[in-house]
């Protein structure tokens, strides 16, 4: 009994291990330009590597680089990071729903990884998801954002000029691989995802913060059509 | 290691954590009305919805890149590719592209 749980849970170790492959590739060119940005800004390797450890959260890092070198003050950036990175709430609540019931200090680990891209991979699997499913996403994932982010600040260079630009589709690219498959088979993802391109890039048009701009998109979407879902569904019965 | 680098490492660290760990550890046992259960589970496709659009037409100056990148993705995908085939095959049409 005790083989069977722990091969299934290796199954699942891997399984997210793979689907972490795009990520990890996805990160590279982002975790290397960090490194960077990092020593062009004055912070010292472990500084780097430290802050992709701790925080692992892509855009408020390159944010917090950019604060620095104006000299803004810790607050400021603290506060900022806050903003930009309260959207996660949203993704884990949404998690939350398909997450198995794993021991509170697994999920609590695992949380910690929780980013637009791991998130969005978990969230579009087929079923539930499982912490060893999260470890094997969040190793890939993680590995490569920390490690390219040391590569970036020791090696000071980044991808070959004309990779790196064509590597900075590869993100969305994923999520395109990502959102594609359930397009073709529901109708409601077209409207979903329609919808929240569309509220987002009028809200980023007025100057709304990226992060808020987020929540706010993918809320309005959610609820509206979850809304028509249901006024249909009582109108059939 | 400069002391104050160190406490904003760690100060973002741990506003990021927060959001990140709440719903999942501390408000996992609450029991929403089935219309939010609706809404949480639509998340994940509006979010998508909002990470590509408008994001991917502004990753370089050249707006071709992300017209380009967007077009050749969605094809790949829509042909039932496997996600890193996709990236791979964006990033393929996009390196042609620069070399053009």
């Amino acid at each position: 009994m005790e083989t069977i749980l722990a091969t299934s849970k290796l199954t699942a170790f891997r399984q997210g291990a793979q689907a972490g492959i795009s990520i990890a590739i996805g990160y590279m060119p982002i975790a290397l330009t960090f490194g960077l940005l990092a020593k062009a800004t004055g912070l010292t390797f472990l500084e780097t590597v430290m802050m992709s450890m701790i925080v692992f959260a892509g855009a408020s890092q390159y944010i917090a680089l950019n604060l620095l070198s104006l000299g803004t003050g810790t607050f400021e950036i603290v506060l900022t990071t806050f903003v930009l990175n309260i959207r996660h709430f949203l993704m884990s609540a949404s998690l939350n729903e398909k997450a198995e019931s794993d021991e509170l200090w697994k999920k609590a680990l695992y949380a910690f990884g929780i980013t637009d891209e791991t998130f969005s991979v978990a969230a579009t699997k087929e079923g539930n998801v499982n912490a060893a499913y999260m470890f094997g996403l969040i190793a890939l994932s993680y590995g490569s954002w920390v490690v390219n982010s040391g590569i970036g600040h020791l090696i000071g260079a980044s991808l070959p000029q004309s990779l790196q630009t064509s590597m900075s589709v590869a993100l969305y690219a994923m999520f395109i691989g990502l959102l594609v498959p359930s397009l073709k088979k529901q109708r409601k993802t077209i409207w979903l995802a329609g919808l929240a391109a569309i509220i987002n890039s009028v809200l980023l048009f007025f100057h709304m913060p990226k992060g808020w701009a987020i929540v706010v998109a993918t809320l309005v979407s959610a609820v509206l059509v979850q809304y028509v879902v249901n006024e249909r569904e009582r109108e059939d019965a | 290691m400069h002391s104050g680098i160190v406490l904003l490492i760690l100060a973002m660290g741990l506003v990021t954590y927060i959001p990140r760990m709440l719903p999942l550890v501390v408000f996992h046992r609450v029991q929403l009305p089935p219309f939010w259960q609706g809404v949480l589970k639509n998340v994940p496709y509006a979010t998508l919805g909002a990470l590509i659009v408008p994001g991917i037409f502004f990753i370089q100056e050249d707006k071709w890149f992300g017209v380009l990148g967007f077009i050749s993705a969605f094809l790949a995908a829509w042909l039932g590719a496997n996600v890193i085939v996709v990236v791979m095959a964006s990033v393929a049409v996009l390196s042609l592209y620069a070399l053009m």
